[in-house]
């Protein structure tokens, strides 16, 4: 038994100085995002209303020219744990766009937007985007789950209890505020632009936000930086709206679940005390 | 499940009804009356734990199923309309999602523990195999499952996956082309996959009955892999074991909720959150992380057949493990060299998972042969001569005397 310590030490060194090892060159190399602060990280994380108002005033007057964002409907607005409109602001915002419908002889028309109502989608079809852009600009449902980076070992780990889930939110902030000129001997392509961020450093999307290109209500700058802040925290509550209630939930959960635990533990010693 | 039942009824329904149907004699001697080891520690208490997740897993699903649309153009979107719109839609998907890694965490502390204290040997050779066709149902519910979602990496893995028939010489594409019900993953794969993978858990369910059978005829392992044999050797299942199973089942479940309320999607790859396109390829193809270790034991063989003659022998030869193990004593206990070996089989396994995630090349191909290699010579080469060579430590005469052997 004692000659076998010395080799199973020696494989457990080896195989976690292989873990250790730095992954071989990939092929779309993707620089880690900076991490930021997100008031919806963490196990009592709430979305920030202000935050996601100013974000959606982002995605109506920018994003929304490009990408659809079409399993979201206009009543989602005054949703609990949403921006926070009320009823009548989501109604006002709805009638501002127009919807395709039919008529009651069928002919088709175009109407003013309702509550239930999706988002309409800034073209026709998927082909018709990719005519105009080269490529068609993703939905924006899902963007902020659908976009992560790789943290590796032994980081991943970590990540299970400290809870951080945001890689989505960091990336689309970064990525929305990465744009560079490209370096020396940096080929790119024809309609590409360099971003830090993008896996690959070649994007087909222009940069999208300058400083002062959107006028915020409340006070907060209107800088490049903070506009890439709120419209990742926006397109974070699109992806995931129930967020809030979650969280919440979740720690009434776990409240219960650990008091069971600790009664269950009791009784069981109380049972065994017999036996042992 | 054993024998006859001394369970006698007052209330006079119950006795009315046991004349009839002795279901609850059957009920008294399974789950009540029922003999388990004194010494069983918490390794023993996954069994529950996984009988549980079954049920979690088929109630949340069965209410999924209302809600979800096995069609090429809706399943995505059906999938969202679930999180968005359902009444605490997004708690049932999440429970389903996580509960199935939950599901699989259990299974592969359960047949540690088995492969740890020889479960698997006489006489519960049947009962250890009745468990590897659990694994296997198990593995195929789980991805068709994942398939169901028509995410990226959804169709991505039902494309790779179903592919590694065609590696069969002669009629692999004409298997293929015959799972598909077209020439290329499409609506009919994703409709079938949608029917088994409703009915595959209610098999799963039957052969649990069938596991659960075979355990109580032979009786539980314990710790010290000797068999009970006095009253003094053994407590009821209730209370003792229900309370016991009871106590880190609620544990467990702190574990699973964890997952489910604060990082439901940490276990899913971000890719599965875009719909399902035909036409452009992820950069990297990842399985969920239960099926990590396999996915590297395929792709560290550079042959697509014997890779795959690989990946299906690296599970089947569990079926064969009560005759490759050719020692007489049961438990890793009192066998000192085994527990070493046993120990490099877990970090081989775990080793061979991490290796899934990385591309194949380089040094990871190089890794993952050493640890195939392993895997299969644990089995093959380790096991047999073990039995032959190892000097084992002297077995307590009885169980009591191992549990109160200083204190009696």
């Amino acid at each position: 038994m004692n000659i076998q310590r010395p080799i199973f030490a020696l494989v457990l060194a080896g195989s976690l100085a292989a873990m250790a090892l730095p992954a071989s060159a990939q092929l779309t190399e993707q620089v880690p995002p900076p991490r930021l602060k997100w008031s919806f990280a963490g196990p009592f994380g709430k979305y920030d209303q202000a935050q996601l108002q100013r974000g959606f005033k982002i995605y109506r007057e920018v994003c929304a020219n490009c990408h659809s964002m079409d399993m979201l409907s206009f009543r989602n607005l005054a949703d609990a744990g949403g921006p926070g409109f009320s009823e009548a602001q989501a109604e006002a915002v709805a009638a501002e766009y127009k919807v395709k419908d039919l008529d009651d002889l069928g002919n088709p028309i175009e109407r003013a937007g309702r509550l239930a109502d999706h988002f309409p989608a800034p073209f026709a079809n998927e082909l018709a985007a990719k005519a105009t852009h080269g490529v068609a600009p993703p939905d924006m449902s899902t963007l902020a789950k659908a976009r992560s980076y790789s943290r590796g070992f032994p980081w991943f780990v970590f990540d299970m209890v400290t809870q951080y889930q945001e890689h989505g939110p960091d990336y689309i902030a970064a990525y929305l505020n990465g744009y560079k000129d490209a370096p020396k001997g940096f080929v790119l392509p024809e309609g590409g632009h360099y971003n830090e961020y993008f896996p690959g450093h070649t994007t087909a999307m222009p940069p999208p936000l300058q400083a002062g290109q959107v006028t915020y209500d409340d006070a907060s700058p209107q800088t490049a930086e903070q506009y890439s802040k709120d419209a990742a925290a926006f397109l974070m509550w699109a992806a995931e709206p129930h967020l809030d209630a979650r969280k919440r939930i979740g720690f009434q959960v776990m409240i219960f679940l650990i008091v069971l635990a600790g009664l269950m533990y009791f009784t069981k010693k109380k049972v065994w005390s017999a036996v042992h | 499940m054993r024998g006859n039942s001394t369970y006698q009824p007052t209330n006079s329904v119950l006795q009315w009804l046991e004349k009839r149907l002795p279901i609850g004699g059957l009920v008294h001697s399974s789950f009540i009356a029922y003999p388990t080891p004194r010494n069983l520690n918490y390794w023993w208490t996954f069994g529950g734990i996984l009988s549980f997740m079954l049920g979690v897993q088929i109630i949340t699903g069965i209410i999924l199923a209302m809600h979800y649309t096995p069609h090429v153009d809706m399943a995505f979107r059906s999938v969202e309309a679930i999180m968005r719109d359902v009444n605490f839609g997004w708690l049932l998907r999440y429970l389903h999602a996580n509960g199935a890694a939950m599901f699989f965490l259990a299974v592969y502390i359960h047949m540690f523990r088995g492969l740890y204290y020889g479960s698997y040997k006489e006489p519960r050779e049947v009962l250890w195999i009745l468990g590897v066709i659990l694994y296997l149902l198990m593995m195929a519910t789980g991805f068709m499952g994942y398939v169901l979602v028509w995410g990226q990496m959804s169709f991505w893995a039902a494309t790779v996956i179903t592919n590694l028939f065609s590696a069969i010489p002669g009629v692999g594409d004409a298997i293929v082309t015959w799972l598909w019900g077209g020439y290329a993953v499409g609506n009919p794969t994703l409709n079938r996959f949608y029917s088994l993978h409703y009915l595959l858990p209610f098999v799963i369910a039957g052969v649990v009955v069938l596991h659960v059978w075979a355990l109580h005829v032979t009786g539980q392992n314990n710790p010290t892999g000797i068999e009970p044999k006095s009253d003094q050797d053994t407590v009821s299942f209730t209370p003792y074991a229900t309370i016991k199973d009871g106590f880190l089942m609620v544990c467990f479940c702190i574990l699973f909720a964890w997952f489910v309320f604060y990082i439901p999607n940490f276990l899913g790859h971000s890719d599965n959150y875009i719909p399902a396109n035909p036409a452009v390829t992820p950069s990297e193809i990842v399985p969920e992380w239960y099926y990590l270790p396999f996915y590297a034991i395929l792709r560290s063989i550079p042959n697509k057949l014997l890779g795959v003659i690989a990946l299906f022998g690296s599970i089947g030869i569990l079926a064969f493990l009560p005759w490759l193990d050719t020692s007489k004593v049961r438990s890793a206990r009192y066998r000192p060299l085994f527990r070493q070996f046993f120990w490099l089989f877990v970090i081989a396994a775990v080793g061979l998972g991490w290796l899934g995630t990385k591309p194949p090349e380089g040094i990871y191909v190089i890794l993952a042969r050493i640890l195939t290699f392993y895997y299969f010579a644990f089995f093959l080469i380790v096991l047999p001569l073990l039995g032959i060579f190892e000097k084992t430590k002297p077995l307590p005469n009885s169980i009591s005397e191992s549990v109160l052997g200083a204190k009696a």
